[in-house]
């Protein structure tokens, strides 16, 4: 059977039929990503502590300047379609997938450092003090709370944290993925080698400590578990990051089988091009809101 | 619902009344788009450098932070919809379709914000509830 109206527009619509449904599927897309935006929101607005400076910006920055390109060379592949050039157009898409696993590369590096940064909390205040102190040295104990006011912008507010509240980050030594106190009990570990990080406005790692499992009432790394916050954000950028390898492996397969669609039907490969284009494009469109919402806001 | 779009002309027979898609199927036409997505890209760059810029400037004020960040975003936003997506000359039917889910979402984000007063208070902190 052949499917109606691939090239020429259906005369109730106006558009040929791909078109009507990406557009449909891209307003149900919408809705989706509105859906977890008010999520965010909504979970942000109730938080009494919601922290900021958590990502790479440098690196989000980057990503952005990625998808930002891809949006043009995909539109660009399209373009030289429409006049005829198909060298052009392979050139493009090579470009639009090549931006496409860029991005989930970067992305996935970025998930790769959270899933080995830590924080632990101490069971006490005095154990917590001591902890701080060996870390840091005299002042050790204004350091993390430092860190703590800059990471939840407690500057102009009177709450208390006690040092039992606040928690020391850094890394473990051998740079273990996504564990936790409980894993690490189960693994007969006592203690931990953990560098903690550079002082605020700093760069430089103090010197390791070794710290006892059995002080601490918590440990767990950047994952969605961590927070209200990690779990919202990798909820999202996951979800993007998804939709991101979905449309690349699309438009993988328009550009692997460019030649023989080019020969068979060049009116209909063009209209194709453009409804996976519109795809793409919508993800670029996610992630313009996406970058400062959840990086720099 | 006009039967123009369904016509199909011949080269150079775009009729006036239609902005049908021969007129932008012309290399000329397809030129002058290119030239366009070019413009746009220089914006979409520039606006995010002033996003970022922005962040590290760091405004006193929260909420025009936020205004302006989203302000950049819608901004950048519309550039890709209007022109990449080519929804600055769209059929008809498409923007009924968006009106709808525009409509949607503010529905969504109001009833967001009119809960507000009632947020979830169980968020986790430091691995228990705040």
């Amino acid at each position: 059977m052949e499917i109606p109206y691939t090239v020429k527009p259906r005369p109730d619509t106006g558009l040929y039929n791909a078109k009507l449904g990406i557009w449909l599927f891209l307003a149900s897309e919408v809705m989706l990503f509105g859906g977890l935006f008010s999520a965010y929101i909504l979970l942000r607005v109730g938080a009494d502590l919601w922290p900021h400076g958590m990502l790479n910006i440098p690196i989000g920055t980057f990503n952005t300047f990625v998808l930002i390109s891809s949006s043009v060379t995909v539109v660009m592949s399209w373009a030289s379609l429409k006049l005829g050039r198909l060298a052009a157009f392979k050139k493009y898409m090579a470009l639009t997938i090549l931006c496409a696993l860029g991005f989930l590369g970067v992305k996935s590096f970025e998930y790769h450092a959270k899933f080995t940064h830590y924080d632990v909390w101490f069971k006490d205040d005095a154990t917590a003090e001591k902890y701080f102190k060996a870390a840091y040295g005299e002042k050790g104990v204004e350091e993390t709370r430092k860190q703590f006011v800059e990471r939840f912008h407690l500057h102009n507010t009177k709450a208390v944290y006690t040092p039992g509240d606040i928690q020391l980050a850094g890394h473990i030594e051998g740079n273990p993925l996504c564990t936790n106190l409980k894993k690490l009990l189960a693994a007969k570990k006592e203690t931990i080698q953990f560098t903690a990080d550079a002082p605020a406005g700093g760069h430089e790692h103090p010197k390791p400590i070794e710290i006892k499992l059995a002080d601490l009432k918590r440990l767990s790394s950047y994952v969605p578990a961590h927070s209200t916050f990690f779990a919202i954000y990798f909820t999202i950028t996951a979800l993007h990051g998804l939709h991101v390898l979905g449309g690349a492996i699309v438009l993988g397969y328009f550009l692997f089988t460019a030649d023989k669609w080019w020969k068979k039907a060049p009116e209909q490969f063009t209209n194709r091009i453009e409804v996976g284009g519109l795809f793409w494009h919508f993800v670029d469109l996610v992630w313009i809101f996406l970058f400062p919402i959840i990086y720099l806001l | 619902m006009s039967h123009d779009h369904s016509h199909s002309h011949g080269p150079g027979e775009a009729c006036a009344h239609d902005h049908g898609h021969d007129d932008h199927n012309s290399p000329e036409a397809i030129a002058k788009a290119i030239k366009k997505y070019m413009v746009v890209f220089g914006v979409l760059l520039a606006g995010t450098v002033l996003t970022v810029g922005m962040y590290y400037v760091h405004i006193p004020s929260v909420a025009i932070t936020i205004a302006v960040a989203l302000l950049i975003a819608s901004v950048k936003a519309a550039f890709v919809a209007g022109v990449f997506m080519h929804l600055s000359d769209e059929r008809k039917m498409i923007y009924g379709i968006l009106i709808c889910t525009v409509f949607f979402l503010i529905g969504l984000m109001g009833l967001t914000l009119w809960t507000m007063h009632d947020p979830p208070l169980q968020t986790l902190i430091n691995g228990k509830p705040a």
